[in-house]
């Protein structure tokens, strides 16, 4: 099974709620660049949430040290001890879903906590279940 | 057999405070006496760091005070030095990972230097140190263990159970000298292999521990023999640990934009490779068909620049046999990730024949030079080669140029089974090549006697089997003693420069000028290509300064890049070096600096050639086999184009001329050529007619150095 943060574009308001809650949570500062869910203002109201699938996995297959891992509930993750920053996971990501703080010395991503879930006040994100191969 | 680390007795140790890296450099570098062990360290002046840069110019600098005038290959006072430069370990820029190995070559009686990837280099680094000096000899194998965590160099005993050939040794020390298991990609080894203590043609090979294979890849410093200088000096190996590689272990002036500006590159790559050269599924190897296509491809030693076979050694064929998927890269963070290799390939001859293997590799220059050249189009026989060569320490592009040139000499009834001591060098008998090999790792006569290169043998026939000297002088593919590598030069004045002209021997790391001439005609003057072939060298040689990888710098292209009015330089990913390097050392840096930089280490180290009695216009001259038809037959092949250049460019009418006179005639011109092209390009770097730096020019770069200018001013002066 592969868990993962599933987001709802139509349902997204642009609060920035949840950007908040991610950079606090993992990086104790309000920045949206600090965040593993990204929102993107398209404007006219409309707004684009980016956070990683857990499925597509070309970060792991890039990553020179074996740091990114898909953990046992089907989560990838990256061991930041065995992180050497090269930023290759970074560019591969199809989505941009794998990030990099300017001048810090490894990548972060969404792992799926459902902490940004939990406060979202429209209900755009949700933490779901899906089969291996399954589409998103 | 396995080797446990209390196998390993130890003969001495030195004790080091391990130092941090800072904007680039450690400050200091490690001499090690190999007969005692003894290791101390040298502190690097602000001045040398300014004049010599790092990598290869510490190399060259360090190795210039070791040795006198008269030093040989094998006198203990010869070194084998390891640099790494100021950009070396960054794990942001793909390519930046390489370390450059200099020495006094065997073949050549000059300093060779060598590029090398894997994980040696930046693992010596990040201990503390900008260049390790490897001098005089031990009485009996040794292996030297560097510690980069806690600052120790042990010398030891080599354990007899310790192999020699590489895929065995370097297995044996990364398993005994890692932690556990989980910590063998902290391990790198430098190994030669039983070839390289028979021959001129030895190698070096640095280890990288692949995870996902689960053992050990190697890359090669290749050209020169420095494998040999190592074997001489009774080094089984050299073993560094290191746990501890970040983001930012140079500690970089601006570590924002080291990251900025290797993600743009990453981004490229991942973007544009699949479109371009596809170096992250078949690496160089991509090159075969287009040099087939355009008749550049050696075939027969470079006799002819095509083969009907051709495509049976295509990228398509690699692509296949290559493991794919795998992140491929010889230093952490290299998306180009180009170092393929083939798995559980097994081998069908000599000591390690039902053995399945991991054939790092071939590049393009060992699928040329040991297949097409050969003229042999089995890929399997190419990958047996690819990897006896590796493992027994010897060089690809050497080896398949000398067997080549004993291929022909079979051809030509100069060789013969008595000479060859029953070994059939028939053109495409992979199996014979791989023999001539076996023979060089037994040290049997006529394994020794290849290994000892072209330029030797053209002599050694001459002498002892009667052949034509000048025959023999045109065939054998060689400059300076050092084998040509595997591009077909004679149709390219500018590449015959390209690879004649240059320090080391005819190498194509200084200048590859071929389609630039030839196909896309962009240097069609004498000063056109003189620029050129002062420009590309001096650019190509700030990689070897810096410790990085010159493939990323025109294998991907910006998908703009061909709007620029000089594409050949890929002026964005110059622009990117220069911010490279200012990110990590804080200095500014702009293009003419770039240039400028290389050019101080260059006319160095020709003034270094110059101090070892070489460096002379007679020591750029080309074997005519790279200038143009040598035979008959090789005429024939492409005569309609040298009928044309004669009626065209000579002015002379081939109509009713035997082919003998038409051969004379298109000789003669091209030989002037070649003159004309030495004025230009001598006149372009800052050199006399004789090829040695001008004392004003070496004021002008910065490199009037007392002892540099005592050696030019000698031989201008006619005293040497």
């Amino acid at each position: 099974m592969i868990k993962y943060l599933k987001t709802d574009d139509s349902k997204c308001v642009g609060c920035m709620t949840c950007t908040s809650v991610c950079s606090r949570l993992y990086f104790k500062e309000d920045n949206p660049a600090r965040s593993a869910i990204q929102v993107l203002d398209r404007g006219n109201n409309e707004f684009h949430l980016i956070a990683c699938d857990q499925e597509c996995r070309k970060c792991v297959a890039e990553c020179p040290v074996q740091a990114i891992r898909v953990s046992a509930a089907g989560v990838v993750m990256i061991d930041k001890k065995l992180c050497v920053g090269c930023l290759a996971c970074v560019a591969v990501c199809p989505i941009g879903a794998m990030r990099y703080y300017p001048g810090d010395s490894t990548t972060f991503k969404c792992v799926a906590c459902g902490a940004c879930a939990k406060e979202c006040p429209k209900q755009a994100l949700e933490i779901v279940r899906k089969e291996e191969g399954a589409a998103s | 057999m396995s080797v446990k680390r209390e196998d390993f007795k130890l003969l001495s140790e030195s004790r080091f405070e391990p130092r941090k890296i800072e904007r680039g450099y450690a400050m200091r570098t490690m001499h090690v006496d190999v007969g005692s062990g003894k290791a101390t360290e040298k502190p690097v002046s602000e001045d040398m760091k300014k004049r010599f840069t790092g990598g290869k110019g510490f190399g060259l600098k360090l190795l210039w005070d070791a040795v006198k005038p008269t030093t040989k290959w094998n006198d203990p006072e010869n070194e084998i030095v390891i640099g790494m430069g100021p950009i070396c370990g960054n794990t942001n820029y793909p390519g930046s990972g390489k370390s450059l190995v200099v020495s006094i070559s065997p073949l050549t009686g000059i300093p060779i230097d060598s590029n090398v990837g894997g994980y040696f280099g930046p693992y010596l680094k990040f201990g503390g140190w900008d260049a390790l000096e490897l001098q005089g000899k031990a009485a009996k194998d040794v292996v030297l263990f560097f510690d980069s965590n806690e600052g120790t160099v042990q010398l030891f005993e080599a354990p007899a159970a310790l192999g020699v050939d590489t895929h065995v040794l370097a297995e044996q020390l990364t398993v005994a000298f890692a932690a556990n298991e989980a910590e063998r990609q902290n391990v790198s080894v430098v190994s030669a292999g039983s070839a390289a203590e028979h021959s001129f043609i030895g190698l070096l090979n640095f280890s990288l521990w692949d995870k996902r294979r689960g053992g050990v890849r190697v890359k090669q410093a290749g050209r020169g023999g420095i494998g040999t200088v190592l074997r001489d000096k009774r080094i089984k190996a050299l073993v560094v640990r290191y746990k501890g590689v970040v983001q930012d272990s140079n500690k970089a002036a601006d570590p924002a934009l080291v990251q900025r500006t290797g993600l743009k590159l990453h981004r490229e790559i991942i973007k544009n490779d699949d479109k371009q050269c596809k170096m992250r599924r078949q690496g160089t190897a991509h090159l075969m068909e287009v040099m087939n296509d355009y008749d550049l491809l050696p075939t027969n030693n470079h006799k002819y620049g095509r083969h009907e076979k051709g495509n049976e050694l295509a990228s398509w064929v690699w692509e296949k046999y290559f493991t794919q998927g795998l992140p491929d890269g010889c230093w952490f963070g290299c998306t180009m990730a180009c170092a393929h290799a083939v798995d559980g390939f097994e081998l069908k001859t000599g000591p390690y024949k039902g053995h399945k293997v991991c054939v790092d590799g071939p590049e393009y220059e060992t699928a040329a030079g040991c297949g097409s050249n050969l003229g042999v189009f089995d890929p399997e026989g190419v990958l047996e080669i690819n990897f006896y060569c590796d493992t027994y320490g010897v060089d690809t592009i050497s080896f398949g140029t000398i067997t080549s040139f004993l291929m022909e000499c079979q051809e030509l009834g100069v060789l013969n089974r008595e000479r060859t001591d029953g070994i059939d060098l028939s053109w495409g008998n992979w199996k014979g090549a791989c023999e001539v090999l076996h023979s060089m790792s037994r040290g049997e006569r006529f394994g020794t006697l290849a290994g000892k290169g072209v330029k030797f043998l053209a002599g050694y026939f001459s002498k002892e089997y009667g052949a034509d000297p000048q025959l023999m002088k045109d065939i054998a593919l060689h400059g300076k003693g050092l084998e040509q590598s595997e591009y077909i030069s004679k149709e390219s004045l500018a590449q015959q420069g390209g690879y004649y002209m240059t320090n080391k021997g005819p190498q194509h790391d200084e200048a590859w000028l071929i389609f630039m001439d030839m196909v896309n005609n962009r240097i069609p003057t004498f000063e056109n290509k003189a620029e050129a072939l002062h420009y590309f060298p001096m650019f190509r040689t700030w990689f070897g300064l810096q410790g990085l990888c010159k493939l990323p710098w025109n294998d991907v292209e910006p998908a703009d890049n061909a709007k620029h009015p000089e594409p050949n330089k890929v002026p964005e990913h110059v622009q990117n070096y220069c911010d490279m390097y200012t990110a990590i050392t804080g200095e500014k840096l702009d293009p003419p600096g770039l240039i400028r930089q290389s050019e101080r280490v260059y006319n160095f180290q020709r003034a270094f050639n110059v101090r070892m009695g070489k460096g002379r216009r007679e020591d750029d001259w080309p074997p005519y086999r790279a200038m143009g038809p040598v035979l008959e037959d090789e005429y024939l092949a492409r005569e309609e184009r040298y009928d044309k250049q004669m009626k065209e460019k000579i002015g002379v009418d081939p109509a009713g001329k035997s082919v003998a006179e038409r051969m004379r005639i298109t000789r003669e011109y091209r030989t002037k050529q070649y003159e004309s092209l030495l004025d230009a390009v001598f006149k372009r770097r800052g050199w006399t007619m004789d090829g040695c730096p001008r004392p004003e020019h070496l004021k002008d770069i910065g490199m009037d150095l007392p002892e540099v200018l005592e050696v030019v001013n000698a031989r201008i002066a006619g005293r040497a």
